[in-house]
């Protein structure tokens, strides 16, 4: 008796089956693929309908491109950038030679110069994403020298100096034609609109949902061009951070376990956010509330 | 090593605006480092800004200012061109001082 329920339920499943093929047969059905050029225009276009006031280069400075009261304190700040002390630092680690003589010139294309905006790129060769701080770090280890802290310090001033000599080059993140590179991409996507943390709150919750609007005496900054005025002195810090400064520390106020800084979702999570933002010119370093 | 001074002077007729951004650690003697070691206070005591031999803007300061201070006034007179000594001294003896010309 119980065998021939299963049975009879079985063959009612083939049936649907069956059914559901022949209906999606006929229509052509879209392929279950990525497509993040699609993808990065409805999120463009999106924050374009949300704040059409904002030009579109203007997302290069978070929050300042939609609170006015804030865009007028921080050009009073910068009549005096907080971040010239890394800058200069950095500018200085950025020239001096290794112990064996190369420098950081010899690990980028164009000597370092100018080439924030192709940051983070997959790297075919490792299959993974490459980000600048990595980069960086990588380069220190081939040249026999101990890699950097990733969150404060000199590391924050290299890039700050990398990022100055890159101003006003948009983003230019390529996606290439790679099964691994489409699944960093993905997996950076679905971090982004993951809910996590006692809050339960995901990255799009705030920067996405909540853009532009208040979180007690922050506004939220849009989730287009947040990456490009990295590092940043932030006035809460009181110093430079970089992106996995602000990663992890974003982890923290939504109540979940920060990841490692560089650990593999944070790549790819600034991977998916800088191609987002392809088109929005390089701000950093920036200053922030 | 750069100056720990930024100062940027403008003359505008009758008196001249500064501001100027001190690098400076400012620990108060009341932090504690990661170990729990009290981190000792280091700060800058005074600050003085002089205009052609006379002190501009003297300030007395302690634990209580913010790391990397910033500072802005403006004094009577003072024409483009003119040098602004700019001076610090800290709790522990250490200074530093920068001449800047008023734009």
């Amino acid at each position: 008796m119980p065998n021939r329920r299963i049975r009879a339920r079985a063959s009612l499943r083939v049936a649907v089956l069956a059914a559901a093929v022949a209906v999606l047969g006929g229509a052509a059905p879209a392929p279950d693929k990525t497509d993040p050029l699609a993808d990065q225009k409805a999120f463009q276009a999106s924050f374009g309908e949300r704040f059409p006031q904002v030009p579109f280069a203007d997302f290069a400075n978070g929050p300042y491109a939609v609170s006015a009261p804030m865009r007028k304190q921080w050009e009073d700040i910068m009549q005096f950038p907080p971040y010239d002390f890394a800058l200069d630092e950095g500018k200085t680690a950025f020239e001096t030679p290794f112990a064996n003589g190369k420098s950081y010139a010899d690990c980028f294309a164009n000597k370092g110069i100018g080439v924030r905006q192709d940051f983070p790129y997959f790297d075919t060769k490792t299959g993974e994403v490459a980000t600048l701080d990595g980069t960086i770090n990588r380069c220190r280890e081939a040249n026999g020298e101990k890699p950097l802290p990733y969150q404060v310090g000199l590391m924050a001033s290299i890039t700050a100096y990398m990022a100055e000599t890159s101003r006003d080059k948009p983003f230019d993140i390529k996606i290439p034609d790679d099964p691994r590179a489409r699944a960093a991409y993905e997996d950076g996507k679905e971090y982004f609109y993951t809910r996590r943390g006692q809050l339960n709150f995901s990255c799009a919750s705030c920067h996405v949902g909540a853009a532009g609007q208040r979180l007690r005496g922050d506004i939220l900054a849009p989730a287009i061009g947040i990456l490009a005025a990295f590092p940043i002195y932030r006035s809460d810090w009181g110093s430079m951070g970089t992106i996995d400064r602000r990663f992890t520390s974003c982890s923290a106020q939504m109540r979940s376990e920060p990841l490692p800084p560089q650990d593999k979702s944070y790549r790819d999570l600034e991977y998916f956010l800088s191609y987002m933002s392809n088109g929005v010119p390089i701000s950093g370093p920036g200053t922030r509330p | 090593m750069a100056s720990t001074i930024r100062v940027r002077a403008q003359a505008n007729g009758t008196s001249t605006d500064v501001q100027a951004l001190i690098q400076h650690p400012m620990d108060s003697g009341f932090v504690k480092d990661a170990n729990g070691a009290v981190i000792p206070p280091h700060h800058i005591e005074t600050v003085t800004f002089e205009y052609g031999g006379k002190v501009v803007l003297h300030a007395d300061w302690g634990p209580a200012v913010s790391k990397d201070p910033y500072v802005k006034f403006s004094f009577k007179g003072g024409a483009k061109g003119d040098p602004l000594v700019v001076t610090w001294v800290d709790n522990l003896g250490k200074t530093d001082t920068v001449t800047a010309k008023i734009a």
